[in-house]
């Protein structure tokens, strides 16, 4: 959910201009903000699954410090979600343990 | 290689002061920083500052942090951001990445402020998607816009506790309980005042049991405690929460002190391990300075002050400044800083400090 | 029983008493008045400089409370926006025959408007009473720190320091 209204922060004027595709369905999303903020905006909070249990794992720290919101970004595994940029028609996957390299066999 | 008079390591409240004091006294100072924008934690705080007039108090900390990047433009400091800092040699190179390459940055003094890090707790369900840190919580509603979750369960009464649980509200989610394991809320009264009265609960000599749910946060058990702090039998409550915020302390991110071999001291109070610093913010190797959280977990007033001290203190082992100015400035310094580490909150910490400034100029534990 | 700010974060009945901080019942019985439940030694004096009338002094060390000087306080309200901790408030005892008016830091949205009718709450954040809203004061200069007057039944002006949340949220 996204925060419209705030009694100090003003009204949020920023447009949802870009659009991601997240295990293959659109998000929108704006242009620059964490790719993180753009799943929780859509209630999205499982990033990842661990390699050994296949336990949930989302966001932890926020800051880029903990790595527990690492997601598959355009084909490269270990993205830090918290931290990095939103681009319109990035392809975001959650991530199923290590995650693998678009190119690996 | 780049070269640069003072590297300031974080661009948060401590490295924007110090590098601002660097650059008023003709030094040419280089901050670098890890994140894509400067400010460090300053610009999620919504809140207004205490202390007095020079303290900046009842300014909003993000408007502070504006202030303060308005000086280093008009200062002409260079900021390198997206730059984390790896590595620190003894001839007091710097070195980073940025764009996935290597950088060296040699410098003739270096101002640690890299801060601090929020603490984990561990608990059944504590690695579940809803489980953050505070400042996590924080960082979201106040610079990303976006809601957590709508009904939290803040753990830990400290100020950054009591503090995000208001924010979380002007937010417009709910906090449906803050929970304290000690006997007594930790951080200010009136901060507490705030969120008792738009109705939420602190329950004191409480703690988190587990939290439940497969996927997500679904709901979480917590449990009273004793005075000897064990769970009581049969006081487990559960509430109806989809997020569980943990706000148990921060730790001092010291490890480019280690690097370059600063001396240490272990003070609780001020969040574990700490590197040792003089009256001037000096470590104990010559030319290495810290300011802020590293140097012992305060408030972002602090960290200010102690960047002051030390862009100053650099400032006149460099010759910009004669010894008679420089004991000037560095007292003033000091006042508003003492002003600051007072009363009950404050003089833990103050003893603190001056234990940790005793054993740098080489006294004893 | 209420054992203290520090055990359950609100000021218990003997702090605040205790407070120089609290006007008199005779100062109440003379018009509107200043309410500062700041007990606790914390470094801030951004009220001794809010108050043009030199009523609220701090003194050094900052630490020290603040103490209202009530035969000073005009009940201006200037004050109440300017405390970091949202820890003043204004009572207008005698506001009306059968009324008080409580002023109270309000930063939340939506604020409510002139003339609505809002659930009032207390310290706890408990509904105590219906009030009217008498006045919205969000002036630029206080930075998002709105400052509400409500018209409550005179025996609820100790009590009420805040529009009811979980009320307000419900119908609001």
């Amino acid at each position: 959910m996204r925060v419209a209204k705030h009694p100090i922060l003003g009204d949020d004027k920023r447009e949802r201009d870009a659009c991601i595709v997240v295990d293959g369905n659109k998000v929108s999303a704006i242009t620059g903000e964490p790719i993180a903020a753009a799943l929780l905006a859509a209630g999205i909070r499982k990033f990842r699954v661990t390699p050994r249990f296949g336990n949930a794992r989302g966001l932890f720290c926020g800051i880029g410090r903990c790595t527990d919101c690492v997601m598959t970004v355009d084909g490269q595994p270990n993205v830090r979600t918290c931290v990095t940029p939103v681009k319109d028609g990035m392809i975001v996957e959650t991530q199923r343990g290590l995650g693998k390299w678009a190119d690996e066999p | 290689m780049k070269t640069t008079l003072v590297a300031v390591i974080g661009a948060g409240p401590a490295g924007l002061a110090a590098a601002v004091e660097v650059a008023r006294a003709g030094g040419q100072v280089t901050i670098i920083d890890e994140n894509a924008k400067p400010g460090g934690q300053l610009f999620k705080q919504i809140h207004k500052f205490f202390g007095s007039r020079e303290h900046m108090a009842g300014v909003r900390g993000f408007h502070i942090g504006e202030q303060l990047l308005a000086e280093i433009k008009k200062l002409n400091v260079e900021v390198l951001l997206d730059s984390p800092v790896y590595a620190l040699f003894p001839d007091k190179t710097v070195g980073y990445i940025h764009h996935k390459k290597e950088v060296c940055l040699h410098a003739e003094k270096i101002i640690i402020a890299s801060g601090a890090s929020e603490n984990a707790l561990a608990f059944p369900g504590s690695t579940l998607p809803g489980v953050m840190g505070a400042g996590a919580a924080q960082t979201l509603i106040n610079v990303n816009r976006v809601l957590p979750g709508k009904k939290i369960l803040m753990i830990g009464s400290g100020n950054v506790g009591l503090i995000v649980s208001y924010q979380l509200m002007q937010a417009g989610a709910d906090v449906l309980a803050l929970i304290e394991a000690a006997p007594q809320i930790g951080g200010y009264g009136v901060h507490a005042a705030k969120i008792r009265r738009a109705g939420v609960p602190i329950h004191v000599s409480h703690t988190v049991k587990r939290v439940i749910g497969d996927d997500q946060v679904e709901s979480v058990e917590i449990v009273e405690l004793d005075s000897q702090w064990q769970p009581v039998a049969s006081s487990e409550k559960i509430l109806a929460v989809d997020t569980v915020c943990i706000a148990v302390g921060l730790t001092p991110l010291t490890e480019l002190a280690w690097l370059m071999g600063c001396e240490f001291a272990y003070v609780p109070s001020l969040g574990g391990h700490v590197p040792k610093h003089d009256l001037n913010m000096e470590t104990t190797v010559p030319g290495v300075f810290i300011a802020g959280d590293i140097s012992g977990v305060e408030e972002a007033s602090t960290a200010m002050e102690e960047g002051r001290l030390a862009g100053t203190a650099c400032a006149e082992a460099l010759g910009l400044f004669d010894r008679e100015k420089a004991r000037e400035l560095k007292t003033i310094i000091w006042e508003r800083m003492n002003a600051l580490r007072t009363g009950p909150f404050g003089e833990g910490r103050r003893k603190a400090k001056d234990q940790l400034i005793g054993l740098s100029m080489g006294g004893h534990a | 029983m209420n054992k203290g700010v520090k055990y359950t974060g609100i000021p218990s009945e003997e702090e605040l008493l205790a407070s120089p901080g609290i006007p008199s019942p005779e100062r109440m019985e003379k018009g509107p008045v200043a309410f500062i439940e700041c007990v606790q030694d914390i470094p801030c004096n951004p009220c001794e400089e809010a108050c043009p009338f030199g009523a609220i002094t701090v003194g050094q060390p900052i630490t020290n409370l603040p103490v209202l000087h009530g035969d000073k306080c005009t009940g201006c309200g200037l004050c109440i926006a300017q405390c970091p901790g949202l820890a003043i408030f204004k009572v207008h005892l005698h506001y009306t025959k059968t009324s008080s008016l409580v002023e109270f830091p309000y930063e939340y949205c939506p604020l409510p408007d002139k003339g609505d009718r809002v659930p009032c709450g207390d310290r706890n954040g408990d509904y105590v009473t219906q009030g009217q809203v008498m006045s919205v004061k969000n002036a630029k200069v206080h930075d998002g720190t709105a400052v509400i007057g409500v018209e409550v039944p005179k025996a609820y002006c100790l009590e009420v320091r805040t529009i009811c949340r979980k009320e307000y949220r419900r119908h609001g």
